[in-house]
Formats: C-alpha cells, sequence, structure tokens
C-alpha cells in the first residue's frame, strides 16, 4: 500500500515534470459523508480511484489534479457555506458532489449566482437539470424520471390492472410515484391505483403499511421504499405473503447497498434497476472491476460508479474544454462523450443531463446473496424526452 | 371607624366540604386585624378569596366599598391592596432596590416600556422605602444575598410601594427567630400606623398576634367562631374550647415569654 | 373492511410495545433526575447494534434460539453498564448547574456514540436475523400475522406489569416514586441521591437498549436510529405524563394506533383531490402531544408537579457594562468593521462570519425569553424557518423587492410567535420545552409537504439578495449592521422594563401577579418579540444561502439553539454570543478537520461542559471573581 502510493507520486513526478511549475489543478468536492455514509463511502472510494488513475497517467493539461473534499453536515445551508469555502478559500476550480435533492438543487443555484461550474454527482431529482436546471449546473446520474421510466414498460408487459404504490414522503418518492402513474397509465389506459402509502422517510411502520396495502387487493405493486424502510418492507411483506403471487417493481432496489444488507431475504423476481456488478462482461467495466477491487480490496456499489465516473466527466471536460475557465467547461461539457465503467455516454447539450443508464432486471438469492439476474443495460438516452420537448421543462439559459 | 375593608357572608366549598362558610368582618384604616384558628380552619382559604387567587362561591369583599371578589390579585393590587407571603417572595435576580423598583414600575403602568433604563427610575422613591424598612444600606445587594429576615423587610417595601389601602399578610413571621418576629411586627405596626394602612394578617405564633393585632378573629371548621380585642379572645371561652383546647397557646406563650411580654408593653404604649 | 381495521389495531399493539419500550427509561429518568436526556434514543441505536453483534458471535456458540434471546437480554446488560459509565463520568459531576444545562452534556454523548457507532459497525445497514421459532405467520382475521408480532403484543404490558412491581414492591421504587414527586425528599430519607441516579441512569439505559434490541428482527440497525426515535421518546412521555409508567404505555398505545389508523384509511378522496392519511404519520404524534399539551398539561396519567427549586446558585443581577466591557466591544466592533479587508487573504472569513452573525442573533434570541423568561423553547427553529420561508415567499411569491422582503419576513415569525405563544407561555418548564417542539414539528411537516407554496422536501432556491448587496462584503455589511443592531436592541430591552418584567414573572410569579404584573401577558410579548428577531436571522439566512429547505426548521436546528445558548451560559447576556460563536466556528473548523467530527464536537463540549458548567461566559465570569485584585473587586460593588 505505501509503496503503491510512493509509486504513484514517482510516477506522477516522472510524468508531470513540466507540470510542477504549474499550480495543480484544483477540484473541491462536497458531500453529506456523516449523513449518508452507507452510499457515500464507496462513491468515495469510486472518485479517489479515477483521480489516482488520472494523476498517474500525468493528470490534465499537464497539471496535476487535486481534490479537496469536504462533509457538508447533510444541509444544505451548511452546504453553500462549505460550497464557498471551497471556491473563495481553497480555489477549486470546478466543484461536484451531492447526493440528497434538496442539496443538489440549493448547490445548482450556489453555481448560478456564483458562476462556478458545479457537476451534481447523485442526486436524482428532475429538477436539477428541468425546472430549476441552469447553463452551470451538469449531473450525472440518471434521474428520477428516466429510471421509473426504465422500469414502466416491464410493469406494463405484466398486463395488472390494479396497482398499489408505496413511497417514501417526500420529494424524490413523491415525483417516482406520479410519474409512473403518468408513464404507466399512457402505456397501459385500463390501469387503475388502488392504494398509495407514503409513509415517513426512515420511519415506516412497516406492518401497517403491507397489510394496508394487502387489504386494497393489489394485482401488483410499485416499490419506491429504499434502505431501511425498504428492509423493514420485505421482511415484513414476505412474512404477511404480501408479494405472494403479485409481482413488484421496484425503484433502485437492485443496486448493491440496497440489496446485500437483504441477505438471503432478498425478495425474488421483483423489477428492478440496480448495478449487477458481479455479471456485467463489458471490457470497460471489467477494468474498473480489477482496478476497485486491487485499490480498496472490496466491491464496488453503484456509488463508486457514479465516484468514477463524476471524476472521469471532469477530466474529459477540462480536456476538452483546454482550461478549468467556467465558460468553456461549460460549453465543453455540451455534447460531452465520457467512456465510463456504463460505456460512453453524453452529457446532453439540451439539459446537462447525462445519459448514463441504469441496469433492469429480476431480483433473486444465489449462495445466500441478494442478486440480480436476466438483467439488461437500458441507456439513459432512450427514456430521456428529445430535445425540443426537454426544452419545455427547463428555463432559458 | 369607616370600613376599609368589609368582608359579606363569605362562602367556599370544595369538593362537598365547607372550607369558608359565612364569614363576615369589617377592618378599618390604621388597624392591625388577626385572623387566627386551628390548622384546616380555612385561615388560607379565607385570606385568598380577599386577594383574589380564589373566586367565593358567594359572599362579598367590598374594599372601601368597591366590590373585588373574585377579582384577580393584580387588579386588585391596583385598587390599593398590597401583600406578603408565607415564603418571602422576591425576585432572586435582582438587586434589593430593583425589587422595590419593580412595584413602582408595575404601579406607573411602564412594564411594557422596552427602551428606558429600568434600574433609573423610580430608584429615589424605591430608596425611600427601602430606608422606611431599614435596608437602605443594602440597596445594590443581590437579593439572594440577604438573610430570610431581611427578605421580609424587603417584602414589606414592596408591598408599600403602590402606597396600599390595606395590607394583607400570610404568616407575616413564619420561619423567623422570635427576636426578628418581633421587630418585623414592631416595624410593620409602626408603618402602617403612620401612613394609616389597614392590616389583615394570618399567624401561628400567639406571642405575634396578641403583642401586635389591635383586634383579633378566630376561626374554627370555616366559621367566624370569636371576634375581638386581644384581652376579650384569650378569656372567649369558646375560643378555649375549639381552638387553646390543643394547649398550643399555653406552649407558645411559654417559650416565647420574655419576649412577648417586652413587645407587649411596647405595644400597650403604642398610638392607639 | 372491518376485519383490515381489526388487523391494523392489532399492527399498533405491537408497534406500542415498541414505543413503550423506547420510551418507558427516558420518563424513569426524567421523573426521578429531571435530566432531559437527549442521549436515550442513542442508547436505543447502540442496544440494537450491540444485539446485531452478539447474536453474530453466539450464533456458532450457543443454539440458534438460545443465541437470540440472550444477545438480547446481554445487549440490554450492556447498554445498562454503558448508562451507569455515562452518569458517573458526566452527569454527576454537574448535577448542581442550572437547570437544562445536563441536556448539552447527554447532546455530546449522542455526537460521541452516533461516531462510535460508525466506527465499530460501519456505515451499512445491518439486519438482524429473524427470531427462531416465530419466523412465520399466523392467521388471524383471514390476514397473515408474524408470530414475532404477536409477541411483542404481550413484551410491552410484561415489562409494564414487571415495572410496576418493581415500584410498588421494592424500597427502589419506593425511593423511585418518592424522587420523582419530590426529589428533595429522597435526600431528607436519608438515601444517598448519587447511587440512585445512576441506578436509575442504568435502569433506563438497559430499558432503551431493550427496545432496541427486540426490534432485531424487525427494523436494521442504522446510525439514523437515534435522533430519529429520540422525539417519539418524548412525545410519549409527555403525552403520558412524565415519570408515569402506566400513563407511557398508554400514551405508546394511542399514538401506535392513531398511525395503523392512518396506513388503514389510507388514500381518500377530499374535494375531488386524492389525500393518503399515510402521510400524516409524518406528524400525527406532535399533533397528539399538541392537543395533550394544552388541554392537559401534564399528560394523561401524570400529577401536575410541583415546582423543582433549582440546585444552582441564584442568577446574579445584570449590571450595565463597565468601562472594560465598553472598550472590548468598541474594539470588537471595529475589528468586525475592518475585517473585509483582510477579505483578500482570508477570502472565506467573510462568508463564515455572515454565519457566525446570522447563529448570533438566532441564539441570542432564544436566550432573551429563555434566560430572563425562562421558557425553554425546544422549537426555536420554527421562528428561524418561518422568517426564512416568509423572505422567500414574499421574494418569490410576491415578487417584493429583497429589502422589502427582509423587511416583511421577520413579521411572518412573529405571526407565528403569536400563535404558538399564546398557547406556550400557559405552560411552564418541560411542558413548555415539548409543546414549542411540537409547534415547530408541525409547521416543519407543513413545510416540508406544502409543495405549491414551499417546495415540499426540496425547499426554494433562488432567494439571492439584490444586486447591491450582492457581493459577500456588502451582505457581510448588512447582516453585520442588523444583527448589530438587534442584539443591541434585544439587550437594552433586558435593561428596560420589559426585560425586569419578563424576569420578574420568571423569579416569582406569585409576587409578580401580585404587583401588577400580568406574568402571561408579558411573557407572549417576549416570546412574539423573540421570534421576530429570530425571523430577521432566518431571513438573513435564506439570503445568504440562496436556498432554503425544510431543515431551517428542523429539531436539528432548534437543539443547535440550545446548545449555543447553553454553552455560552443561560445566565449571562453575552453567554449566546459567545456560544453561537464558539460552537459555529468548533463545527465548521471540525468538519474540515478530520472524518469525525461529531465525536470530536462531542468531546469538545463535554470539555467545556465539565469546565464551565455555567457556560463559557458564566464560568470565566466566576472565575473572574474568585481571582480578581481585592481592590477591583470593592469598586465593582460599588
Amino acid at each position: 500500500m505505501k509503496t503503491r502510493l510512493l509509486a504513484t507520486l514517482f510516477a506522477a513526478c516522472l510524468f508531470s515534470a513540466g507540470a510542477q511549475a504549474q499550480a495543480p489543478i484544483r477540484i473541491g468536492e462536497l458531500n453529506s459523508y456523516k449523513a449518508q455514509p452507507g452510499f457515500l463511502d464507496p462513491y468515495k472510494k469510486g472518485w479517489e480511484l479515477a483521480l489516482e488513475e488520472i494523476n498517474a497517467s500525468g493528470g490534465l493539461l499537464g497539471r496535476k489534479v487535486e481534490v479537496v473534499s469536504r462533509d457538508d453536515n447533510g444541509n444544505p445551508g451548511d452546504a453553500v457555506r462549505v460550497a464557498e469555502e471551497l471556491v473563495s478559500r481553497e480555489k477549486a476550480d470546478v466543484i461536484f458532489g451531492g447526493f440528497l435533492s434538496h442539496i443538489g438543487l440549493a448547490l445548482t443555484d450556489f453555481a448560478k449566482q456564483r458562476k462556478v461550474f458545479f457537476l451534481a454527482a447523485e442526486p436524482l431529482t428532475d429538477k436539477i437539470t428541468w425546472q430549476n436546471g441552469n447553463r452551470y449546473t451538469d449531473r450525472l446520474r440518471p434521474t428520477t424520471y428516466m429510471q421509473t421510466a426504465m422500469l414502466v414498460p416491464e410493469a406494463a408487459k405484466l398486463k395488472k390492472k390494479r396497482w398499489a404504490i408505496v413511497y417514501p414522503n417526500y420529494e424524490y418518492g413523491q415525483s417516482a410515484a406520479a410519474t409512473f402513474k403518468q408513464l404507466l397509465k399512457a402505456a397501459q389506459p385500463d390501469v387503475e391505483f388502488v392504494a398509495e402509502q407514503a409513509p415517513a422517510l426512515g420511519r415506516v411502520d412497516a406492518g401497517a403499511v403491507v397489510q394496508a396495502l394487502a387489504d386494497a387487493k393489489p394485482d401488483a405493486i410499485f416499490n419506491v421504499l429504499f434502505a431501511g424502510d425498504l428492509a423493514k418492507f420485505v421482511r415484513e411483506g414476505t412474512t404477511r405473503g404480501l408479494f405472494k403471487d403479485r409481482p413488484v417493481v421496484s425503484l433502485l432496489s437492485g443496486e448493491p447497498e440496497y440489496l446485500d444488507p437483504l441477505k438471503d431475504e432478498a425478495p425474488e423476481g421483483w423489477i428492478v434497476t440496480g448495478y449487477p456488478w458481479y455479471g456485467i462482461d463489458t471490457p470497460e467495466h471489467k477494468r474498473f472491476l480489477a482496478a476497485y477491487q486491487k485499490r480498496w480490496n472490496e466491491y464496488p456499489r453503484l456509488g463508486s460508479i457514479v465516484g468514477y465516473s463524476s471524476m472521469m466527466s471532469l477530466a474529459a471536460g477540462i480536456r476538452k474544454a483546454g482550461s478549468t475557465d467556467t465558460e468553456r467547461l461549460i460549453a465543453a461539457f455540451k455534447g460531452l462523450k465520457v467512456d465510463t465503467p456504463f460505456g460512453p455516454m453524453v452529457y446532453r447539450p439540451e439539459d446537462n443531463q447525462s445519459t448514463m443508464g441504469a441496469y433492469v432486471g429480476l431480483t433473486t438469492v444465489r449462495d445466500g446473496k441478494g442478486v440480480m439476474k436476466d438483467y439488461y443495460y437500458v441507456d439513459g438516452a432512450s427514456v430521456l424526452p428529445n430535445a425540443e420537448e426537454t426544452r419545455k421543462l427547463r428555463p432559458a439559459d | 371607624m369607616t370600613a376599609l375593608l368589609k368582608v359579606q357572608g363569605l362562602r367556599k366549598t370544595f369538593g362537598g366540604v365547607h372550607a369558608v362558610e359565612d364569614v363576615s368582618f369589617e377592618l378599618a384604616s390604621g388597624e392591625l386585624l388577626a385572623m387566627i384558628g386551628p390548622n384546616g380552619a380555612g385561615k388560607s382559604t379565607c385570606f385568598n378569596m380577599i386577594n383574589g387567587q380564589l373566586a367565593p362561591d358567594s359572599g362579598s369583599v367590598a374594599l372601601g366599598g368597591r366590590e373585588i371578589a373574585g377579582r384577580p390579585p393584580r387588579e386588585i393590587w391596583r385598587l390599593g391592596v398590597g401583600r406578603t407571603f408565607q415564603v418571602a417572595a422576591t425576585y432572586a435576580s435582582m438587586t434589593v432596590v430593583e425589587n422595590v423598583q419593580m412595584a413602582l414600575l408595575s404601579l406607573h403602568g411602564q412594564l411594557f416600556r422596552l427602551w428606558a433604563r429600568a434600574a433609573a427610575l423610580h430608584r429615589s422613591e424605591a430608596l425611600e422605602l427601602l430606608a422606611a424598612v431599614g435596608l437602605g444600606q443594602r440597596a445594590d445587594e443581590p437579593c439572594s444575598t440577604l438573610a430570610y429576615g431581611d427578605l421580609k423587610r424587603v417584602e414589606l417595601a414592596i408591598a408599600l410601594a403602590n402606597r396600599p389601602a390595606l395590607l394583607l399578610m400570610d404568616e407575616p413571621t413564619a420561619g423567623m427567630a422570635p427576636l426578628e418576629r418581633n421587630a418585623l411586627m414592631q416595624l410593620t405596626r409602626d408603618l402602617v400606623k403612620e401612613r394609616g394602612i389597614g392590616v389583615l394578617f394570618t399567624e401561628h405564633s400567639m406571642d405575634v398576634v396578641f403583642a401586635h393585632a389591635d383586634r383579633i378573629m378566630v376561626l374554627a371548621r370555616g366559621r367566624l367562631i370569636a371576634e375581638g380585642a386581644p384581652a376579650a379572645i384569650r378569656d372567649d371561652r369558646q375560643v378555649r374550647e375549639v381552638y387553646f383546647g390543643s394547649g398550643r397557646l399555653v406552649r407558645t406563650a411559654h417559650a416565647a415569654a420574655p419576649g412577648s411580654a417586652a413587645a407587649g408593653t411596647r405595644a400597650a404604649a403604642g398610638p392607639p | 373492511m372491518l376485519s383490515g381495521f381489526a388487523g391494523q389495531l392489532l399492527n399498533g399493539l405491537a408497534g406500542a410495545s415498541t414505543l413503550f419500550l423506547l420510551a418507558v427509561g427516558l420518563s424513569l429518568i426524567f421523573g426521578v433526575t429531571r435530566i432531559v436526556n437527549f442521549a436515550h434514543g442513542s442508547m436505543f441505536m447502540v442496544g440494537l447494534y450491540v444485539a446485531y453483534s452478539l447474536a453474530q458471535w453466539l450464533a456458532p456458540l450457543a443454539g440458534g434460539a438460545a443465541a437470540f434471546w440472550l444477545s438480547i437480554l446481554l445487549s440490554a446488560a450492556a447498554v445498562g453498564a454503558l448508562g451507569v459509565l455515562v452518569e458517573l463520568l458526566v452527569l454527576r459531576r454537574i448535577y448542581r448547574v442550572p437547570e437544562l444545562f445536563q441536556l448539552l452534556a447527554t447532546f455530546a454523548v449522542v455526537l460521541v456514540l452516533r461516531d462510535a457507532a460508525l466506527a465499530i459497525w460501519g456505515p451499512d445497514d445491518l439486519l438482524g436475523p429473524k427470531a427462531p421459532g416465530m419466523k412465520g405467520a399466523v392467521q388471524i382475521l383471514g390476514r397473515q400475522f408474524p408470530q414475532y408480532d404477536l409477541f411483542l403484543i404481550f413484551v410491552g404490558p410484561a415489562v409494564l406489569a414487571l415495572l410496576w412491581l418493581l415500584l410498588r414492591r421494592t424500597r427502589l421504587g419506593v425511593l423511585i416514586r418518592a424522587a420523582t414527586q419530590d426529589r428533595e425528599m429522597v435526600g431528607a430519607l436519608g438515601v444517598n441521591q448519587a447511587w440512585l441516579f445512576t441506578g436509575i441512569f442504568a435502569l433506563g439505559s438497559a430499558l432503551a437498549a431493550l427496545g432496541g434490541a427486540l426490534q432485531l428482527p424487525r427494523e436494521p440497525a442504522n446510525l439514523g436510529l437515534d435522533l430519529g426515535t429520540i422525539g417519539d421518546a418524548f412525545v410519549v412521555v409527555v403525552v403520558g405524563g412524565m415519570g408515569s409508567i402506566p400513563g407511557a404505555y398508554l400514551a405508546a398505545l394511542i399514538i401506535a394506533e392513531i398511525k395503523a389508523v392512518c396506513y388503514g384509511i389510507g388514500a381518500v378522496q377530499v374535494f375531488g383531490a386524492s389525500f393518503s392519511f399515510s402521510k400524516l404519520t409524518l406528524v400525527v404524534e406532535f399533533i397528539v402531544m399538541a392537543a395533550v399539551l394544552i388541554w392537559r398539561p401534564w399528560g394523561l396519567l401524570g400529577k401536575p408537579q410541583g415546582m423543582v427549586r433549582g440546585a444552582a446558585a441564584a442568577e446574579a443581577p445584570i449590571r450595565p457594562m463597565r468601562r472594560a466591557g465598553v472598550v472590548a466591544t468598541a474594539a470588537l466592533g471595529a475589528a468586525l468593521l475592518a475585517l473585509p479587508l483582510a477579505g483578500q487573504a482570508f477570502p472565506y472569513l467573510t462568508v463564515l462570519m455572515i454565519d457566525l452573525l446570522i447563529a448570533v442573533l438566532f441564539a441570542t434570541s432564544l436566550h432573551f425569553i429563555m434566560g430572563p423568561g425562562g421558557m425553554h423553547s425546544f422549537g426555536h427553529a420554527a421562528y428561524f424557518g418561518l422568517g426564512a420561508y416568509g423572505a422567500a415567499a414574499l421574494l418569490k411569491g410576491l415578487a417584493l423587492p429583497m429589502e422589502l422582503a427582509l423587511a416583511a419576513a421577520p413579521l411572518v415569525a412573529l405571526a407565528g410567535g403569536l400563535l404558538f405563544g399564546w398557547f406556550a407561555v400557559r405552560l411552564s418548564g418541560v411542558y413548555l420545552a415539548m409543546l414549542t417542539l411540537a409547534f415547530a414539528q408541525i409547521v416543519w411537516s407543513i413545510v416540508y409537504q406544502w409543495d405549491e407554496v414551499t417546495g415540499g422536501s426540496n425547499g426554494m432556491v433562488g432567494i439571492w439578495p439584490s444586486a447591491r448587496f450582492a457581493s459577500k462584503t456588502a451582505y457581510y455589511y448588512l447582516t453585520l449592521a442588523l444583527v448589530g443592531a438587534s442584539v443591541f436592541a434585544l439587550r437594552r430591552m433586558l435593561f428596560a422594563p420589559f426585560g425586569y418584567a419578563m424576569r420578574a414573572g420568571r423569579d416569582s410569579p406569585l409576587r409578580a401577579e401580585s404587583t401588577g404584573i400580568g406574568v402571561i401577558g408579558v411573557h407572549w410579548a417576549g416570546f412574539a418579540i423573540a421570534s421576530l428577531f429570530c425571523g430577521l436571522a432566518g431571513a438573513l439566512y435564506a439570503f445568504g444561502k440562496g436556498s432554503i429547505s425544510p431543515e431551517t426548521i428542523h429539531v436539528g436546528r432548534s437543539i443547535d439553539a440550545l446548545v449555543m445558548v447553553l454553552l455560552g451560559g443561560v445566565q449571562t447576556l453575552s453567554g449566546p454570543i459567545v456560544g453561537s460563536a464558539v460552537f459555529t466556528w468548533l463545527q465548521d473548523w471540525m468538519i474540515r478537520a478530520t472524518d469525525y467530527w461529531r465525536a470530536l464536537l462531542g468531546f469538545a463540549i463535554l470539555v467545556l461542559v465539565l469546565a464551565f458548567p455555567q457556560g463559557i461566559v458564566g464560568g470565566l465570569a466566576a472565575a473572574w471573581e474568585r481571582w480578581r485584585p481585592p481592590a477591583a473587586a470593592a469598586e465593582g460593588r460599588r
């Protein structure tokens, strides 16, 4: 480990001898590490790996790259202050990060006000690239709308008439539920939504929710609960027979972050979006997987992909812009192509949203662990509205 | 003598128990009237109906001809009634003089002034009141550092701040040493005689009562059973039966004999 | 339908047991020691984690069933020991300090335990094993009902019965009941009070841990459980009546059943719009608490409590600043005015100072009612949030210019203060604290869900100052001017008759009422004034950040305010200023210094708590009194 680090440093010195004269490129990063450690720990490992790879290959524009990373204390007010600190004191050229939607939105607006380039890595809310979008902000991860849209064709194929919906009571859950209803209604006009449960985030009374759903006698269920709420829901629903002969379509549940804690109790046959790291055999993912496991001695989560791809996106953008100047970066990100472990993707010029996709498949239990099977990759571009419709969703720059 | 306080047919029942039944009496300006009786006789209930903490079921309490029964304490205070409590109630976080100034600020309707410096308002008047109770030298000390006897004096100064016509004192000497008791009561007596204030007080200490009261009322089981000058009360057969039968008077009188004798003489020498 | 409701009532019974176990220990601890123990939720969380680990270790050693049940009992015992440790090392040293100060210490314990759990168990959710022998479900009313839930239904009443026996049939029980009714009486009985407190802390912590451990088959252990459960625990304790064990069960039952019924009703059509009753579960317990406190302040089965005579020394009279103080204040003012000049060298300083100044006003406005008024608001963030959202709504909704929005926003907070204060000032002590908390939570839940106006959980963006104040330096001066003027005004009011009247009402309501002071009216006005200035702090915050979210109202921010005031010293006038400055600066510095900043902040607070049991300013003032030369002392007296 130590020798590795030394070797990296040595290599960096060798390759960038000319760059020593120049100051390194400084990238500011901030996230809710303490509030959301489960997702963000792998995320951090992801971008750290990418950063090491970038510097090992000589940095960017002949300069070394440094990341100044900060905890945002899990609230938007502090996040804005931390962002300000990164820009003013740490002289960060660009910033990236964010996990929670409301913090993501606050930073989006901060970027606009301070005219700083911001890459929103994780936050899912559609508003970052649509209603509240601005030219200074790009976003990597597929949005709530995109992930829901990826599942709707599978839901429609089930040909079930009576649906029940359960979601955490905040914007992500509400907007996922609304999108699902709207898209499924369009795909299958005779659909009926017979129950809607919106327990408080992180505080679901699983027994009562499961019974209320069962009492509505739905043919199928759409679930948006995640993390601890999901674990409670799955265990209670299994015990009470809610999922017996009843298909479940479930957002994000195939991500290792949420599937792994369920161990052998992972549900069977749920249709989910997720990240089957154990079975993706594209060359770009294989290379990433090997590098990640070598560096961190553990398997990647979806957060790792997001962290890695964020860093790589910034690298690609800076290379294309030939500078860290905000205006040039904004221009460079329009249609920027980035190679990620999920394959190539593009930052769409019309809404600054990347076309990164997600895997859709079925959950199952293998060797006492929850995994995805029969999965396929859905390109983000295929579920996004076209350029003309998008323009209607977004204020003019 | 015109009646300063006129109480008529006062009644109060708690859950079927007659705490006070048909109590009537009068009090004149400049007079010290003691209300005594065994525990549970209804003294406190009676007292609290006069000062506004309790509303009577029926009956009338008139102050200078104005009905005050059922009004809240702070209104009754504004009509000219001062109070002291069984356990001295002062403001521990203020200085001695500020305690008195507080009452003066209230008297002048200045409680909601947001900008003036409170410490500078009515200070001289407050100092005069403190001087009257013998605390002039200690005006700027924190009230929390005073001995209990001095706190009682502060209370007295506060109670005099609104130039009351009537002073209600609930066990004024409770918790004090015998010498202090008589000193305080003598001070009270001098002040009220000088200012023509009527005083109604309850008291457990019989030597205080007999030494300082002009007149005594005896309550038992919620009823007024006797009323009159100390000498008359001492000799009242009914009072002896229901009250002094407990042997209480004898014991207390013996214990405090020297002090009470001295105070008694002085009291006799005072104004009638 | 009917059987559906019956089924939900069964679910509610299982939930009631969980809530009861969570809260009953807190009720005991509060009843005996009067400590508002924020660390109780942490004990619940640690109980679940420890049970998880024990179940893992014991499974290979003992049989499945034995391992499971043993790990639950051992976890309760272990956390009970942890409770002893906390009591001995921290709380025992600070019983004789101003009321509520212990709260600060328990808050520090929360921070430390959170990071300790992160270090030991890692960030991932840990879902425990199902209970051996109770993995399945039984058929009730045509529905599958988990066996373990049935078991839980009986655990609550069983623990209730055991505690009842303990309280009624043992000497310890007699002491606990005596202490709950009159703490001083226990000392008079010749009992070692310190020993009793340690014991009650152990028992309370163990009960919380038992509650947590019993969740092993139902809920994954996670790091959000500490603050996620503490609110519910307080609600149950207050609704049931402080110190009342059957009350705690009754309250738990009512709240769990109402929630279950909310889920049971599900979505209904109201005026053509669909509303899911399940959304009410976000806040329903706080609505219940507010209703109970207004109707019956001492809780369903509690008794009105006598005044607890403070163990601490009385507050010193307030005095105008001496010359040294005036000089120091002037110097500080000059330094603050000159600060942006250093902006080139320390560009972040201005940014941090804006937040710091806002925190100063936030804390000072809380101190205004908490210190001189004796009203310990646990929901001060409500007025901060109303100011912030008021500013945002006036700017975005009514399209007012920024300056007008900033000026008018505090009036929104004032309106809230007048409304909530009207109810709150009728209560006192911890009841007032809990009612203010309930109001804040209700405001929070409305803001959290009212998408059209408040932007829901995402909040509102684009709330930037006008061009005139757009630069950080300009905004800094605006903030400095407004905060400086506000702090001066609040201080001035405390030296004015009104401030004296507030203190009079706090020191002796009896004396105040009998000298013509309407205590409720005075305190109501004080509450309103504090909310007005707090609203200004909120509005400044909104424009300083450009965006706001429901976090501005969240209970975490209310706790921050309490911590700042207590840290500086509630009995001093400059305490909140020093406390908020130290807290803000410490947090900002530590977040950057280490990953484990929570624990570090917790330890820093503990050190300050133990070193300055009257708060920083209070402690320094006391030290100065002891050390200063006699001549100066004589002059000071004059």
